[in-house]
């Protein structure tokens, strides 16, 4: 490849190329299968919410390509790009949000709790801030069983205000768990401004000194601040030097969920998040490195073409068999109360 | 068999599992060299060591999230919470996480994880910490719920859940804690979801749980006294819950009452009545009675508590004046 590395890059100077394309990839994957499940919203066919996590790629995308296959993801209900961002099948997790028997998880659990074990998606948790303590046991289990695993949590905003999110990070610390917990600070609580309900500017950095860790707080737009960030605190933990909180500031380039226009945000704000939109960004920066625009090209239209297969599964799939409803209660593998 | 108190077997069954099963780990509140609050786990910390039996801090959230996170990577935890009433705190973790994971995920998780907790009244700690809670757990879809009545039912019962591969809300009732009782020697294990029947009679069955089960003994004794003879069940496991045995001892003698330490409304003696009115009417000689602690919270005063509870004379009255 005759790609020249730009030495004075802003950030990540030291990314070889081929993690550069990885990351450029999997952030163009993660938005168009967001824009599909937006389209196929409008076309009625997800049905339920759907929480997008449209403009906040970079930051799936710079952890999951910083961690281990056999490391822990756990994210919440804006979930798509974190659980695909591990290697989940895109058809699988398009047909879970069709409500088909070829999802995901067979039509059980739908959007919100997109899961796949095998690549390490330990699951999308609906209840906010639930899964901070759920990542700290899998921590736990990693650092007693000495398996180097190391568990990723990324929550929002929001978050930082309910009571597990300090319950998990002061266990964390006086467990010394190979943990990140990553926030990714949208600027809103669903539909509030986070600093209107929030003691302090910075929702998680300025807490974590609360919990004796460095205050970290990153430009979540910018995939290779994010994957520096991620090698150097999965690293941390990896060490069994313990937990760290990263805030990644980044923005929802649409409302809360499916059905949340955003009409409460300024103008002025959106257009400024738009600049700073990380695959917009990611592309420049790829070019002005001297990838070729082909190659960039290329990229773009594999994913596509992934969307667009994903999609013809998910649409193709029979509705979700009603056999699924009494399936996997227990370990079993039925739901029986009694004898 | 040796004698053992209740609390002793409890720390008994987990001692023995977590010899048999390296992967079994032990965490709460005061667990570790306190060795628990109702010294129902003395010696485990001494014994298996600080990392297997581990102390938290009051935080029952990250107490049961610790626990999921980890039987889903392996580990076969259980975890304490000192007082059932404290569930509540920790509701989120235990109704929405623990109990529905396995199934919105289509079953690509287990969660071999016991919850232990301290429950029920008759020790005047007044209305939040004398709940008997067992109802919640029924309610939920996804976990299942023990409440043994005896030392040798503690221990079987226990390990049993602990090696169970699902979730368990495994209720110790606190007025039980200092009963004694032959526990048999060795490995013991009681099979989850199995009824007992204690006492068979002809003329009603009494069905009860956890504190109640001796409360009933003793007035299936006094009934006998006056011609009443009673079948007493012991209904050990509300999930899975052996309705098998409670039927069959309901056609048995025609008459059903239920013993049941909880406020009035949806208490699990509702359920069984339900079942038992769906599925056996026509062997009815006259109406289910539910005999429960009023729809209050428990009040603290010693005259107070022991009038609310279900008492043995109340069982007996109930039970004389339904059967005339």
């Amino acid at each position: 490849m005759s790609t020249r590395v730009d030495k004075a890059a802003p950030a990540g100077a030291d990314i070889d190329l081929p993690t550069r394309l990885r990351l450029y990839q999997l952030m163009v994957e993660l938005r168009d299968f967001e824009q599909r499940a937006y389209e196929l919203f409008l076309e009625n066919l997800v049905r339920g919410t759907s929480h997008l996590a449209l403009g906040q790629e970079a930051i799936s995308a710079g952890y999951a390509t910083a961690m281990r296959p056999d490391d822990y993801t756990f994210c919440t209900y804006r979930g798509h790009g974190h659980t695909l961002a591990r290697g989940a099948s895109m058809a699988a997790a398009m047909a879970e949000l069709l409500g088909r028997g070829n999802g995901m998880l067979h039509g059980k659990g739908g959007s919100m709790h997109l899961t796949d074990v095998k690549h390490g998606a330990m699951g999308s948790y609906a209840i906010v801030g639930a899964h901070l303590p759920i990542a700290a046991g899998a921590a736990w289990s990693a650092q007693v069983r000495k398996s180097g695993q190391v568990a990723v949590c990324f929550f929002g905003d929001g978050t930082t205000n309910i009571g597990a999110f300090h319950e998990a990070l002061n266990l964390a610390v006086v467990w010394k768990l190979p943990v990140v917990f990553v926030c990714e600070n949208n600027q809103y609580m669903e539909y509030t401004p986070i600093r209107s309900v929030t003691a302090v500017e910075h929702p998680a950095a300025d807490r974590a000194a609360a919990y004796g860790l460095a205050s970290i707080l990153i430009d979540g737009n910018d995939a290779d601040v994010v994957y520096e960030m991620a090698r150097q605190t999965i690293g941390k933990a990896r060490a069994g030097d313990g937990p760290s909180l990263v805030e990644a500031l980044t923005y929802r380039h649409g409302g809360h969920s499916r059905g949340d226009p955003a009409k409460y945000r300024p103008e002025a704000e959106v257009r400024e998040w738009l600049e700073r939109d990380p695959v917009k960004r990611y592309r420049e920066r790829l070019l002005r490195l001297g990838v070729a625009e082909a190659e960039v090209n290329e990229i773009e239209t594999r994913a596509q073409q992934k969307i667009d297969a994903a999609t013809d599964d998910a649409r193709n799939g029979s509705p979700a068999p009603v056999e699924e409803i009494e399936r996997q209660v227990w370990s079993d593998g039925g739901a029986a109360w009694r004898n | 068999m040796a004698e053992l108190s209740f609390r002793e077997a409890i720390a008994a069954a987990i001692a023995q599992e977590m010899a048999r099963d390296p992967m079994v780990y032990f965490i709460g509140e005061d667990v570790g060299a306190a060795g628990g609050v109702f010294k129902a786990t003395v010696g485990l910390f001494e014994r298996f060591g600080p990392d297997r039996v581990r102390d938290t801090p009051i935080s029952e959230q990250a107490i049961i999230g610790a626990a999921m996170g980890a039987a889903m990577t392996g580990l076969r935890p259980v975890a304490e919470i000192m007082f059932s009433d404290f569930l509540a705190t920790c509701w989120d973790m235990i109704a929405n996480q623990v109990a529905k994971t396995r199934y919105m995920t289509d079953g690509q998780v287990s969660l071999p994880l016991v919850i232990r907790t301290a429950n029920g009244g008759g020790t005047r700690f007044g209305a939040q910490h004398s709940q008997s809670l067992e109802n919640w757990g029924m309610a939920v879809p996804g976990l299942k719920v023990v409440a043994p009545s005896n030392p040798a039912d503690a221990k079987g019962l226990l390990a049993a859940a602990i090696r169970d591969p699902d979730p368990v809300l495994f209720f110790e009732q606190k007025s039980l804690y200092g009963a004694k009782g032959e526990v048999p020697d060795g490995e013991h294990v009681e099979p989850l979801g199995t009824a007992k029947v204690l006492r068979e009679g002809k003329h009603c069955t009494i069905v009860a749980l956890a504190a109640m089960v001796p409360k009933a003994m003793q007035a299936a004794d006094r009934l006998e006294e006056m011609d009443i003879d009673a079948t007493v069940v012991d209904v050990r496991c509300l999930v899975p819950l052996d309705t098998a045995t409670i039927l069959g001892e309901v056609r048995k003698t025609g008459r059903l009452f239920t013993v049941e330490e909880n406020p009035r409304l949806c208490g699990w003696g509702a359920e069984i009545a339900s079942i038992v009115a769906d599925e056996c009417f026509d062997d009815l000689d006259g109406p289910i009675v539910r005999i429960t602690t009023p729809h209050v919270p428990l009040p603290a005063a010693d005259v107070l508590e022991d009038a609310a509870m279900p008492s043995t004379e109340r069982i007996v009255e109930t039970v004389k004046g339904s059967m005339r």
